[in-house]
């Protein structure tokens, strides 16, 4: 069973990375490209649990240590190999 | 006085707190690991710059599990002075014994230079020496240290007397050009309610003789023990 982590930054908070990454889209032409966030993939390998716990458990990671609250965003889908 | 500084494995300016309170300032300061629980009796702690855990996931994430800070939280709680500078900030908002985070300088650049700030609250254990308004020179080497947090959080700080440091320009106004990485209202530190716990992304250690550049780093530290 594998945990597929999104963590990006929240709307209000900048996010200079995101703004630097669609400038250079920009400089490369791809006038279509809007704005651009950056965050992080995670893929939490997990091993004797069920669907329902799993969800409980990576929402515990997530709001424990994987995500910042005050900062950041997640969301997550658990998937199984 | 007996001061504990702790390091954390990527930790770098450790020996330099040690260097400052130990050669220039005349305390008993001894080096906490990382690993261990037990505070020596130590009567305030200082958390110091560097790399902690090489900045994985977040800067101060993941120190903020070592064993050692269950026993600052502890000390925290009851009233001990916490000093946290720059990744022992970013480590002290992560642990929640300060309120709000440090994300990405603005610039997206490494900043490395002397910064003027403006001590905005006297009330502290690591501002009593200073007067309030008074301006002090200190180095910034940072690239996570543009402080962020919600609106109430900024209110109840306002409210509360949190706010301990702001970036200023030479004529002592927070104005937007003095503000190095893009930190929300020019805060440069911040306090927790009883004002025992403060962090701050200015490098008072490295601010404590003339042949360095400067002496108004002392005042943090003498704050605590005149």
């Amino acid at each position: 069973m594998l945990a597929k982590v999104y963590v990006t930054p929240k709307k209000a908070i900048l996010d200079p990375q995101g703004k630097a990454i669609a400038l250079s889209l920009h400089a490369l032409a791809y006038a279509e490209v809007g704005e651009v966030r950056m965050g992080k993939y995670l893929e939490v390998q997990l091993t004797g649990l069920s669907h329902q716990q799993a969800e409980q458990r990576v929402e515990e990671m997530c709001q424990r240590l994987l995500a910042n609250s005050v900062t950041e965003d997640f969301r997550f889908e658990i998937v199984e190999e | 006085m007996k001061w504990g500084i702790v390091t954390f494995p990527g930790s770098n300016d450790d020996r330099d707190a040690w260097y400052c309170l130990e050669a220039v300032l005349g305390q008993e300061a001894v080096l906490l690991w990382h690993k261990d629980q037990d505070l020596q009796g130590v009567e305030a702690i200082v958390l110091p710059g560097g790399f902690s855990y090489g900045d994985y996931l977040r800067a101060g994430a993941l120190a903020r599990f070592s064993p050692i800070m269950h026993s600052v939280v502890d000390f925290a709680n009851a009233g001990g002075p916490v000093l946290g500078v720059c990744n022992g900030f970013q480590i002290l908002c992560e642990s929640g014994l300060l309120p709000g985070a440090l994300v990405r300088n603005r610039s997206l650049s490494f900043i490395c230079e002397w910064v003027s700030i403006r001590v905005e609250t006297t009330r502290t254990r690591f501002t009593s020496a200073c007067s309030a308004g008074e301006c002090l020179s200190i180095p910034i080497k940072h690239g996570e240290g543009c402080y962020v947090a919600d609106t109430d959080t900024v209110q109840s700080l306002t409210d509360n007397d949190q706010i301990v440091f702001r970036y200023v320009n030479e004529t002592g106004a927070a104005e937007r050009a003095a503000n190095p990485n893009g930190a929300l209202h020019n805060i440069a530190g911040v306090t927790n309610p009883n004002g025992n716990v403060v962090g701050l992304m200015p490098h008072p250690e490295h601010a404590v003789e003339a042949l360095l550049g400067g002496e108004d780093g002392r005042k943090l530290f003498t704050s605590v023990f005149i």
